[in-house]
């Protein structure tokens, strides 16, 4: 209850400061809408030549970039700020005053800043849902939906968990200013559904860094082929990766020796 | 910032420049572990193209492609904006603008200095390359090569222009950072960086030949894997050059034009 209300209170302050700067609003949902083009255009050009890869049709694959749109929203809306914020104070050795703070310490750093203009990508997402079903000719039926909801939840705890893994890297490398591009690096694979990679890279995709579980099983979710097995993989994919991730942030953070050390 | 005093500094800034990126080299591997995305590209088109060709290219026809655009990423890949917008926002700069060597030089030869460390990286990549696809993936033309180099060089300085024209805009605007975005944007899709230019339709390519993204990237790489004959290689060439002019003449106006309006702070 406490962490609720704390949680309410940090959104509350990130949305003041995004109502300050109110002509970035307007530009960065320009340009969120802009980077949807190149994770649809190399896929609009593959299934010009090839009306099929694998099990997938364009439409089928638009699913997969509608969840990579709407994570890559989840992504620059509620974790790179904090990421940026995160990866500052540690760096300055500003951070003992999160850490002197009553109140989880992980918890502090995940919600430190939020960009809500990002919430573009949500309504950009369910356009290009939208627009793989016309092409497919059909739509999902609630079930579907439901179990995509679920298979989401999963994808985000996967991607938080990534996250909480990247930060942790910070306390080890001091100048990494571009942690957030090598983070950006290893998701931008996951525009692509990942049967379509070879088998080497497709377990990598899927157990080591799981972006199968990110995107491709929700859209297979939303497409109503996704085995019941799977899911529960997924969920429990979902908990081991957020156990790894916290297990690593205690052990870092212990590591810490702020600036003066 | 006579000319003289540049070319007497240029070697030590190397030096300091060299120093720096193996001082920062996690900082380096990261940048280049984040470069990779060529390399899912090469995973994803060799199954594409496992049931025959796309237009001219076959699986070894993709892998060479995409080890190259790795290769010419590594050697033409700048981040001389964020440094740029960084010291601008802060107020750094001024310590620049004191030293007797023109900071656009500075930053320049920073990214030069990374040089080496790259190579580090790339050339077992190349190594690879030809051992994994032979030397049929490649061209064997010694003027192509010679091209090549000719269109790296260029590649580079289209994106170090880029790279200070935007870094400039950060004297007129606070949010050039976007304006950065919206570029990589255009340059991810348009350069050949995710895609053959040859793969898109051919109206799109007539349009994309004439913009700057492609001589970034897929010139220096088409010329690797010979796809041109010597006369429509020199052609692109050109307006290879003509871009590397237009950013040369882009940058240099926005610097004068910015730097009056720069203001340091606590100085």
């Amino acid at each position: 209850m406490r962490y609720a209300r704390l949680l309410l209170m940090q959104v509350r302050a990130s949305m003041l400061l995004a109502l300050q700067y109110r002509a970035d609003f307007l530009l960065d949902g320009f340009v969120e809408i802009f980077w949807m083009v190149p994770a649809i255009v190399p896929l609009a050009v593959v299934f010009r030549v090839r009306p099929h890869l694998g099990e997938w049709s364009f439409g089928e694959a638009l699913m997969v970039v509608g969840w990579f749109t709407f994570l890559q929203g989840v992504l620059e809306g509620v974790i790179n700020p904090s990421l940026v914020t995160v990866v500052d104070h540690i760096r300055k050795g500003t951070l003992d005053f999160v850490l002197l703070k009553p109140a989880d310490a992980q918890f502090l750093v995940s919600t430190a800043r939020f960009q809500p203009w990002q919430c573009v990508n949500v309504f950009t997402a369910v356009g290009i849902f939208v627009w793989g079903f016309v092409v497919l000719g059909r739509g999902p039926t609630p079930a579907d939906i439901g179990v995509a909801t679920v298979a989401m939840l999963a994808a985000v705890v996967a991607l938080y968990s990534l996250w909480i893994l990247t930060v942790s890297a910070a306390f080890y490398v001091v100048r990494i200013d571009n942690l957030s591009q090598l983070f950006n690096a290893i998701f931008d694979a996951a525009r692509w559904p990942v049967s379509v990679f070879p088998r080497v890279v497709r377990l990598l995709f899927t157990f080591v860094i799981p972006l199968a579980l990110m995107t491709t099983y929700p859209a297979r979710a939303l497409l109503g082929t996704l085995p019941w097995a799977t899911l529960a993989g997924a969920l429990g994919g979902g908990i081991i990766a957020f156990t790894v991730a916290r297990i690593v942030w205690k052990a870092s953070i212990a590591r810490y020796t702020s600036a003066g050390g | 910032m006579s000319l003289r005093s540049t070319v007497t500094a240029f070697p030590t800034l190397l030096r300091v420049g060299f120093m720096d990126a193996v001082a920062y080299r996690a900082e380096l591997l990261v940048w280049m572990l984040a470069t990779t995305m060529p390399l899912v590209m090469l995973a994803l088109f060799t199954t594409v193209a496992a049931d025959g060709p796309i237009g001219r290219y076959g699986q070894p026809q993709f892998i060479a492609y995409f080890l190259a655009t790795f290769i010419v990423r590594q050697l033409t890949g700048s981040w001389a904006f964020y440094e740029m917008n960084f010291e601008v926002r802060s107020g750094t700069l001024a310590m620049r603008l004191l030293r007797p060597v023109h900071p656009l030089w500075a930053y320049a030869a920073e990214n030069l200095a990374a040089l080496p460390m790259r190579l580090l990286v790339s050339l077992p990549v190349a190594a690879v390359a030809l051992v994994w696809v032979g030397r049929q993936a490649t061209t064997h033309d010694p003027v192509m090569w010679g091209l090549f180099a000719v269109s790296v060089l260029g590649a580079w300085l289209i994106t170090l222009f880029v790279n200070f024209a935007v870094g400039c805009l950060s004297f007129f605007v606070e949010s050039s950072m976007k304006l950065m975005d919206t570029w990589l944007v255009f340059f991810f899709v348009l350069s050949g960086y995710l895609i053959p230019v040859d793969l898109f339709p051919h109206g799109v390519r007539a349009v994309v030949d004439w913009l700057p993204f492609r001589y970034q990237i897929g010139l220096p790489v088409e010329l690797m894997t010979g796809a041109h004959g010597t006369a429509h290689a020199l052609g692109l060439l050109g307006r290879q050059w003509m871009w590397v002019a237009i950013g040369l003449g882009t940058t240099s106006v926005l610097w004068r034009s910015g730097l009056r309006r720069f203001a340091a702070y606590g100085g």
